[in-house]
């Protein structure tokens, strides 16, 4: 039988409205929220705990479950099933992310809706496993090949998880782009009180599907229903548009169209605006104490958690400390970061490893302020005190 | 009761319109799977709306682009992992994958193993050249022993891969083997394995002059042809002479390649299997708490 969302099938499944959850299983909460029907995982720590979570309760609302054999064929069958008509995602970590990166081009460059999950751990290579990192933060940007925009978010507490999890669907649905939960092992692992949304308060977003005449029908072109749309109706297999999907560079038919630059500039450039022509209005972030701040933290993730510590502490102490947290980490808040380079004297950018998002931030101050990066690696949080001897300077 | 006569008109009933020609040499054997596919879901009568195709990369994999169908045409190795996904969106579907020997029994030997150890409910039809053609000739897994290559130049020293037999040892519900020179088993045994639920392989032994035949000494596209005709042999044949033949009449059989189906069973299918556990769970929550079976 076809899953068809039945909200109050969710609701028994998730169980009381407060709780006491993981920060991991706050994302399969999100998901079948956002009515997910269909999850292709692989065990990883410190990820495992949300195909865990989906496996006991996505067969109790109908949707299906498999642990498939590697995070490429995880993410392989996210996106077959989310061109079968599901809305799908998977859950993985640093060396699953890794495997992921052809595929997450393909869902790209195939304009295919989907949710990842990544709970960050330390890396190159296997790191520390159990431990949390926010090393995945290009990646997510850069990692595959070829030219893209990336959907990122960053939650810093458990309701993040949930909520960011729902918004990345309701993102990827709109814009027909794959979207990513940067998560790590701090926040995956914590646990914390939510509380889950009422059915009236969820704002759900769905893909626009093709519905104009067949033969009027163009795959891979500006929405035929929706003006002045750069987003393309979705036309669900099975439902007779007849479409031929490739991630080969294709014309708007989508035929293969591999040996011209007209067409390959077209489809990029397209896949491209569609989200940075809406950038302004993808801006998500939390602002503190700005208004009169000479110092600033911009963060994102668990790192934002000691950052406002010692924004508080430093407040105590008659310093005039802001923080900016970033919920939404790409696309970058650009024209936010200049403002706010303008505003202040000093940027301090605190993350969980060598110097990521720093380097937009750096890119986006123009100069205008100085920023510094405050990197800490191995799987510990900073410290408060450590984030606030940044702040003297010291 | 089929209404389709003649190649003419099952290629307007099943061709996608606006991508001919095809990208295929002349003398490769890749359209004659193609046909023969177009015969079998003829016969079969299916809502083409409700057949779904999924290809990884390669010459092969190029097949799903030329039928008018949904068409899912993916990455190197993994069509069979993105058909599980589209299987699992909507259980009405038939799920068909044409995927390559270096698609399919190389990069995506694992997504393959798993596909068909779970039985999942998909076709998959491998088209074996030998070779990676698409690539201009490099190694492929199941080249036969001395065979030349562009990555083996001085002859393939690696023991080819016998993917039924894996098929078999898997416990698919469907594995056969055939060539492209003789439509009528072909035809019926993709037949047999589109409408088996759970999961059924057809692999296809098929030429591809430019890549395989010309480097390998093969002759001209029908003598290349004919090779196939040569050293392969019905299974069914085989067996006989393996146990009743002489020891001469053995020793001529005994390096050909065996045709025909190799298993035929009826395990349940994943997604079978996978709603049954559904309908437990339903079951099992609509008593009310503590009540006994
Ligand atoms: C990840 C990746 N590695 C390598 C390639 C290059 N490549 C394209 S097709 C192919 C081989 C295809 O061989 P096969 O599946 O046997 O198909 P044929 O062309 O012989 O029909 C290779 C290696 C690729 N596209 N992607
Ligand atoms: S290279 Fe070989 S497999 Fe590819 S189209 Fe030519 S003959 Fe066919
Ligand atoms: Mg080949």
């Amino acid at each position: 039988m076809k899953y068809k969302r039945d909200p109050k099938r969710i609701r028994e499944v998730l169980g009381k409205k407060v709780q006491f959850i993981l920060g991991d299983i706050a994302c399969v909460y999100g998901g079948l929220l956002a009515g997910v029907s269909f999850f292709g995982g692989y065990p990883i720590t410190p990820a495992s705990e949300v195909a865990e979570g989906m496996a006991r309760r996505l067969p109790r609302v109908g949707g299906v479950y498999i642990q498939m054999e590697d995070e490429i064929g995880s993410i392989a069958a996210v996106i077959g099933a989310a061109w079968g008509g599901s809305k799908s995602m998977t859950a993985t970590s640093g060396p699953g992310f890794s495997l992921m990166m052809e595929n997450y081009g393909f869902a790209v460059m195939t304009e295919t809706p989907c949710v990842i999950v990544n709970v960050q751990r330390t890396g190159p290579s296997t790191g520390q496993p159990t431990l949390g990192a926010q090393g995945d933060m290009m990646q997510v940007r850069w990692g595959t090949h070829g030219d893209l925009e990336a959907l990122a978010f960053a939650p810093s507490t458990v309701q993040e998880c949930m909520d960011f999890t729902i918004e990345a669907f309701n993102l990827s649905e709109k814009y027909r782009n794959p979207a990513c939960v940067m998560t790590d092992g701090e926040v995956g692992h914590l646990r914390e009180r939510i509380v889950i949304p009422d059915e009236k308060d969820l704002k759900l977003i769905d893909r626009t599907p093709a519905t104009i005449d067949k033969k009027d029908f163009i795959p891979f072109t500006n929405s035929q229903t929706i003006k002045n749309c750069k987003v393309p109706d979705f036309p669900t297999f099975g439902t007779g548009y007849r479409t031929y999907v490739t991630g080969l560079t294709h014309n708007e038919k989508g035929f293969p169209a591999t040996d011209k630059q007209p067409d390959h500039e077209r489809l990029v450039k397209r896949i491209t605006e569609k989200i940075m022509d809406d950038a302004d209005k993808l801006v998500m972030v939390e602002e503190m104490n700005l208004d009169d701040a000479d110092i600033a933290f911009v963060t994102y993730g668990a790192t934002a958690r000691p950052a406002e510590s010692a924004m508080e502490m430093a407040r105590k102490n008659g310093m005039k400390v802001g923080l900016l947290r970033l919920k939404l980490v790409w696309p970058f808040p650009d024209k936010l970061i200049t403002k706010l380079a303008k505003d202040v004297d000093k940027i301090i950018v605190p993350e969980m490893n060598l110097g990521q998002i720093v380097h937009p931030v750096n890119e986006y101050a123009c100069k205008h302020c100085e920023v510094v990066s405050a990197p800490k690696i191995g799987g510990e949080m900073h410290l408060p005190m450590e984030l606030y001897k940044y702040l003297e300077g010291k | 009761m089929v209404g389709i006569k003649t190649a003419d008109e099952l290629n307007k009933k099943f061709l996608r319109e606006g991508m001919w020609p095809t990208i295929f040499c002349n003398g490769c054997g890749h359209g004659v799977v193609l046909e023969y596919t177009f015969w079998a879901l003829e016969e079969l009568g299916l809502d083409m709306d409700k057949v779904i195709f999924s290809s990884g990369i390669g010459c092969s994999s190029r097949l799903p682009g030329y039928i008018n169908a949904d068409g899912l045409h993916t990455t190197h190795g993994r069509a069979i992992a993105f058909a599980t996904g589209i299987k699992a969106a909507d259980p009405d579907f038939h799920v068909i994958v044409f995927t390559g020997d270096g698609d399919c029994a190389g990069i995506g030997g694992n997504h393959f193993i798993h596909a068909a150890r779970r039985n999942i409910d998909m076709t998959v039809i491998m088209i074996n050249n030998f070779i990676y053609g698409m690539t201009g000739g490099q190694l492929a897994p199941t080249a036969p022993l001395g065979s030349i290559a562009t990555t083996a130049p001085y002859g393939n020293i690696e023991h080819p891969f016998d993917i039924c037999n894996l098929a078999c040892a898997l416990g698919a519900n469907y594995v056969a083997r055939w060539g492209v020179s003789h439509p009528y088993q072909p035809i019926k045994s993709i037949k047999e394995g589109i409408q088996k639920k759970g999961f059924s392989l057809l692999e296809f032994l098929a030429p591809c002059p430019t890549a395989y035949g010309r480097r390998n000494k093969l002759g001209d596209i029908k003598k290349h042809w004919a090779w196939y005709d040569n050293n392969t042999i019905l299974k069914e044949d085989l067996e006989k002479i393996m146990k009743y033949g002489t020891e001469q009449e053995k020793e001529q059989v005994k390096e050909k390649i065996p045709l025909g189906v190799f298993q035929d069973i009826q395990k349940p299918g994943f997604f079978e299997a996978y709603e049954k556990l559904v309908d437990r769970l339903k079951e099992k929550e609509s008593k009310p708490k503590g009540a006994k079976k």
